[in-house]
């Protein structure tokens, strides 16, 4: 997100990326739940390709990664890793209660925490697992918090005064330690 | 040629879960397969020993999303053993709607995703179409897609209406037209006879030997069905077929599972329209149970699932332990990979219908003395910090 946001080329690119936006999936120690429910977005039913949304395997290719579930101890260096290959502007969203606060799995023994964590996140989605219309929801709305983004240039203009200790101000402090 | 090694994970595009596959290779040929499954290690059956019987239901549903209420069931099954409880014959009715409407979902969802890695996403698109009718009928039933939540001890949570059981009926018939084309389809479409017939070859000797279970050794001619060897629920009254094939192949776990479809949907036809009145659930299930040990068979859409269930005369089990069905199919996937193509892993793969999320193991040894013993819950916390280095408050 450098340069001038009204440049020509930024502006294109800024549409570009609302218009159609990548997407990357990543269980990083889901139910299974939360995937079957994200696949089934792509489905007939709800079929998201008819908004431009599109599955894609590798993160370098994503603008949104939605994370499934809590953070397990072995997943959360390969989380670190994935977030850090995808390019600038990124966004993910924490998919479902475990994403959002550990869920169920919440104070296990092999499990880190919530994707927040880890990574920092921009979107919450509830539920245990949210419905297909859920997820949709949570990407478009992802898509008006990138247009504001752009608007305010950058995503500091979301942290709140008084706010400077939020997870999201050191990445990966988690897991930049676990060795595995 | 020398032997090359393929690293396939924890992250890909063709795995929706993480799982490490180390395949080595000569030329095109598979020579043999090395796994790590422990990326989604959690830690539940541990968890377990933690929660009442009332709390660990939901913690047990998420054992799997695909077979929830498999794994819910499997548990309540074994604790109302060892309370000596008689559920009421509509709650038994009604979890065997909820089963077999569950192995609908995960059949179709199979069927979808095995002709996905063979590049027939048409057969996706429409079993994934169909499926959804399973689940609008299951949300209507329970209120949510995936997660049913409608076991408790001694009964279960929700009545079905006149409303529901009609939605319902309405629906079958339609699926059942489906489940005829598939069945017709499976029969000479020629993408899968060319990319399914042959592949993975499993004997029957071999699938005893290694202890596969469910759908992959009824292919190979193992005709064994716990619902049927060991019936609970109200299997022994309803009318059905154990569906067995005798090929051995991706084509034969094809054929036995879309087989499956239609056996499953005469099973929920049969339950709707001979549902009993009556109560859903005990009036009073004891809250702690006897000092005990069970084992409790379930045949989950993958296979056999078995939950062993100590209790010590409180409202919290002593030790739970979970065999999942993908666990136990897991080395003859490393069996039918060799000599395979390299082409040939995702459907040999995903022929066994891997759920990684219920597969993650931990034993504990100490490498000095090669004991292994049972362990605490605040040591295991305590050790499994250490080992990776991170402190998490709650
Ligand atoms: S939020 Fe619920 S459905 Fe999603 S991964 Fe967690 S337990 Fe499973």
């Amino acid at each position: 997100m450098t340069g001038d946001p009204q440049s020509l080329s930024q502006r294109l690119a800024t549409w570009a990326r609302v218009k159609s936006p990548w997407v990357t999936v990543f269980n990083s120690g889901a139910c299974n739940a939360c995937d079957i429910e994200i696949i089934a977005c792509l489905m007939p039913r709800f079929d998201v390709e008819r908004f431009g949304i599109l599955a894609k395997g590798s993160p370098r290719h994503a603008d949104i990664l939605i994370v499934t579930g809590a953070v397990t101890r072995k997943q959360a260096s390969r989380l670190l890793r994935v977030w850090e290959q995808i390019p600038e502007p990124k966004y993910v969203i924490a998919c479902g209660a475990c994403g959002a606060g550990g869920g169920v799995f919440q104070g296990l023994y092999h499990v880190v925490g919530d994707v927040g964590t880890v990574i920092p996140v921009d979107m919450y989605v509830a539920g245990c697992p949210p419905r297909p219309d859920e997820i949709i929801n949570a990407v478009v709305a992802c898509l008006n918090l990138m247009k504001e983004d752009l608007a305010q240039g950058g995503k500091e203009w979301r942290r709140k005064a008084g706010d400077t200790d939020r997870k999201e101000t050191t990445p990966g402090t988690v897991a930049k330690d676990v060795r595995v | 040629m020398a032997e090359v090694m393929v690293p396939i994970g924890p992250q890909h595009p063709a795995l929706k879960e993480p799982v490490n596959f180390r395949i080595y290779v000569e030329g095109e040929k598979i020579v043999r397969l090395e796994l790590d499954l422990s990326y989604n290690h959690r830690g539940i059956e541990k968890a377990a020993e933690e929660r009442n019987f009332i709390r660990v239901l939901p913690l047990l549903e998420r054992v799997c999303g695909i077979c929830s209420h498999s794994h819910a069931t499997a548990f309540v099954k074994g604790i109302e053993e060892i309370m000596g409880l008689e559920v009421p014959a509509r709650g038994q009715y009604i979890r065997t709607i909820i089963a077999e409407l569950e192995r609908m979902h995960s059949h179709l969802l199979w069927l979808g995703v095995a002709a996905h890695e063979i590049g027939f996403n048409t057969l996706l698109m429409w079993t994934w179409r169909d499926r959804e009718a399973v689940l609008d009928t299951l949300e209507e039933m329970s209120g949510n897609r995936v997660h049913y939540n409608m076991n408790e001890i001694g009964g279960v949570r929700l009545d079905l209406s006149e409303k529901q059981v009609e939605a319902a009926q309405q629906r079958l018939p339609v699926l059942e037209e489906r489940i005829a084309q598939y069945v017709d389809m499976v029969s000479h479409q020629e993408t899968m006879l060319l990319r399914f017939r042959g592949v993975g070859k499993l004997s029957k000797e071999e699938i005893l030997k290694y202890g596969t279970v469910g759908p992959t050794a009824r292919a190979s001619g193992v005709d064994y069905d716990v619902r049927r060897d060991d019936p609970y629920l109200v299997y022994d009254e309803v009318p059905w077929n154990v569906v067995t094939d005798s090929s051995g192949d991706v084509y034969g776990r094809t054929k036995v599972r879309i087989g499956e479809l239609s056996e499953s949907l005469k099973i929920v036809r049969h339950c709707i329209e001979n549902l009993p009145g009556g109560p859903i659930r005990v009036t009073s299930a004891p809250k702690a149970a006897p000092k005990g040990e069970i084992l409790s068979r379930y045949e989950a859409p993958r296979g056999e699932l078995a939950h062993f269930i100590r209790t010590n005369g409180t409202d919290k089990a002593d030790r739970l332990d979970i065999r999942t069905p993908t666990l136990a199919n897991w080395t003859s996937v490393a069996k039918a990979l060799v000599n395979q193509n390299l082409a040939d892993i995702p459907v040999i793969v995903a022929a066994i219908d891997p759920c990684l999320s219920c597969t993650s193991r931990m034993t504990v040894i100490d490498t000095g003395t090669m004991a292994q013993g049972s362990i605490s819950w605040e040591e295991l916390v305590r050790k499994c910090r250490a080992r990776y280095g991170t402190e998490v408050q709650p």
